[in-house]
């Protein structure tokens, strides 16, 4: 067992497995640990010391990887992406390693993952030692809250929450930690899941180095933390996550593809710097039920697109408003005209609105097949006197129990 | 007075100045003139809305506002042909107005596949997005969408707008939702509030109409009044008559008091 002095108390500041396994633990005094072992085999902390047979273990490490960075006071991180076939397999190196250091005295954990934050958090939390492909995120999910590397107070904030482990934290929603721990912590959560903080992706196939380098200046520039490189940085790495076939364009003939190219790369710049959930597209939906009509997607992201835009007839004004409410706005009504016509007149947002003209009923019945199926509903295109044109429908008929309920929920041009 | 009059000429001659500098390295994009499909209203524009430049668009009231968003979209509609269309809208715009619902703009005769949705979180963000699109020369055009009066859209911002549009000859329309007019370097800036629409049959209503001012104009001339329908099958404005507005509905007694809704009141002759 080692001691260090901390505070004036002689603390313990790592212990043998063997000690580990008779109850003491970090940061336990020293005069408490005796008292509990009374026979204790105890030496002083060097931290100099261990600092320098980390940097010599590091060095051994070449035989591995070219690129090994010391995670002080007891970690290495070595990158072997490309490494392993030399080893035969990734599996083999590992074994090869954690060996070779095992013969020498140390007890070491290994453990490969697809990222650093993955593979340093699982050696010092988990139980996993090899992490394959893609499987970071599941991989983290049981770990403690500690594996986030966490300020002690965020840590016990957090745990008082009720949340335990990562995987509770990657469940919720991020903007919701962001708001109270800092975008940080949502940015060490993200790495622990092995996503990458700067990444950018585009619609099409992509060759050219100026266009790829504008997109990750526009990343770069919209990161909430701003990378700080200090003295600069010593190895940038560009990986290419995804890769597909180019088709050539020809100047002269594709006029019409270039310009198509070109909306393509604005829509890649405003994801990048704005993220890919605000830059969008609508897709039609095979559906009467006006709530579900449109789906609003990322136009980076490749969706199936079966069912078209209802064909419009000539002659015909817009049967659906512009703006639409979700959820419909409730409006008051004193009366209806006629037990299923529109209303002669309703209140919304502190203005009395008389309808001089109307359409309808429209009868929107439920999609019954539907989990969460809505009451049929009669919807009314109006005009008022003032030439503002709406969308109200009406729930409930005259006669049930309750009154019928009236909601606006769109306006017309 | 002597001094003021020399000022006077001084500023006129750097205002000109300005002006060139800002026509850009091609003043051909910006002299490109759109038509509304109003004959009147085109000529007093000197020709149709100016292509490469920014014009901006009030609602007179908040009730408006859906008014004056399917005007631009028609004045976009005229100057796009079919090419795509950048709309950025600020998140905030969505919860007072009502979120953009695509059946409704390809009712209007917006095919929504030829729409790019660009939500942003606060005005400097929307303001940002569409200088970047502004510059895309093979948008048909680009419509922003603050809300309010934001500090950041001052006549700087405004200024560049209108030069990204000066150089890549597209439409900039900046739809100023619960705005009020605040320096800016936009070619025209209009007024739009609801009209009456001409009935169809059976009293049901009718195509978008509206009735715009416009407030100001750098060439042409302001202050003048249109009411104008939007026909989508056309895709074009047409002129209504004033004495079609004054027949129109809103200056028939509704329902007067009379005892049966179904009276003489609501079935016009």
């Amino acid at each position: 067992m080692l001691v260090e002095k901390v505070k004036g108390a002689s603390r313990i500041a790592a212990v043998s497995r063997k000690a580990r396994q008779a109850g003491l633990a970090q940061g336990l005094t020293l005069a408490d640990a005796r008292a509990r072992i009374p026979h204790l085999w105890v030496e002083e902390m060097n931290r100099q010391a261990d600092l320098a047979l980390l940097g010599d273990v590091a060095e051994d490490c070449d035989r591995a990887t070219p690129i090994v960075v010391a995670d002080a006071p007891d970690g290495l991180l070595l990158d072997v992406t490309g490494c392993g076939h030399l080893f035969g397999g990734e599996a083999q190196l590992r074994s090869k390693l954690s060996q070779r250091f095992r013969k020498a005295g140390l007890s070491v954990r290994t453990v490969i993952a697809g990222a650093p934050d993955t593979a340093r958090a699982l050696a010092r939390h988990g139980r996993i030692a090899i992490v394959p492909a893609g499987g970071e995120v599941n991989a983290v999910r049981g770990l403690p809250l500690a594996a986030l590397g966490l300020e002690p107070k965020d840590q016990l904030a957090i745990s008082r929450a009720g949340l335990k482990t990562i995987g509770a934290l990657i469940d919720r929603p991020s903007a919701l930690f962001a708001a109270r721990f800092g975008e940080q912590m949502t940015l060490k959560l993200a790495r622990l899941q092995g996503l990458s903080p700067v990444s950018v992706e585009t619609g099409h196939g992509l060759r050219d180095p100026a266009v790829v380098m504008r997109l990750f200046r526009e990343r770069l520039d919209a990161l909430a933390d701003p990378l700080d490189p200090g003295f600069g940085f010593d190895l940038v790495r560009l990986c290419v996550l995804d890769a597909e076939p180019l088709a050539m364009l020809q100047p002269e003939l594709d006029a019409h593809a270039i310009e198509a190219d070109e909306v393509a790369h604005l829509a890649d710049r405003l994801s990048a710097r704005f993220g890919q959930d605000r830059v969008l597209r609508f897709v039609a939906v095979d559906t009467h039920n006006p709530d579900r009509a449109a789906r609003i997607v990322p136009v980076l992201q490749e969706t199936r697109e079966d069912a078209q835009w209802p064909d419009l007839s000539v002659g015909e004004p817009p049967m659906r408003p512009m703006h639409i409410f979700v959820p419909p706005q409730t409006v008051s009504v004193a009366m209806a005209e006629v037990p299923d016509g529109p209303p002669r007149a309703f209140r919304w947002r502190r203005t009395e609105h008389r309808v001089i003209a109307h359409e309808g009923p429209e009868r929107i019945a439920p999609e019954w097949w539907r989990e969460s199926a809505l009451e049929a509903r009669d919807y009314y295109r109006v005009e008022d006197t003032e030439g503002r044109r709406f969308w109200l429908f009406r729930t409930g008929e005259y006669g049930d129990v309750e009154l019928p309920r009236w909601f606006l929920h769109g306006a017309f041009g | 007075m002597q001094k003021a009059e020399l000022h006077r000429a001084e500023l006129e001659s750097l205002k000109r100045e300005v002006a060139k500098l800002e026509r850009g390295s091609s003043p051909a994009a910006s002299a490109v003139r759109v038509s509304t499909g109003v004959p009147d209203l085109d000529a007093s524009l000197g020709g149709g809305l100016a292509r490469g430049a920014l014009h901006e668009v009030f609602a007179q009231g908040m009730l408006d506002e859906a008014a004056a968003a399917a005007f631009v979209i028609g004045l976009a509609l005229r100057a796009s042909g079919k090419a795509p269309v950048v709309w950025i809208r600020q998140d905030f715009v969505g919860l007072e107005l009502g979120e953009i619902y695509a059946p409704g703009l390809a009712d209007l005769g917006l095919s929504p596949e030829r729409l790019i949705l660009v939500r942003a979180r606060d005005a400097p963000a929307v303001l940002r997005a569409g200088e970047e699109a502004a510059r895309c020369p093979p948008l048909g055009a680009v419509i922003i969408e603050p809300w309010g009066n934001p500090k950041s859209l001052d006549l700087v911002a405004s200024r560049r707008l209108m030069l990204a549009a000066g150089r890549s000859g597209v439409p900039v329309f900046m739809l100023r939702a619960g705005g009020a007019p605040l320096p800016s370097a936009a070619a025209t800036r209009w007024s739009v509030r609801a009209a009456a629409s001409a009935p169809l049959e059976g009293e049901a209503p009718g195509h978008p109409a509206c009735e715009v001012s416009l407030l100001r104009d750098r060439v042409g001339s302001i202050g003048r009044n249109w009411i104008v329908e939007w026909n989508r099958d056309v895709r074009s404005f047409t002129p209504v008559s004033p004495d079609r507005a004054a027949l129109s509905r809103g200056l028939v007694p509704v329902s007067s008091g009379g005892p049966h809704p179904e009276g003489a009141a609501r079935k016009r002759a």
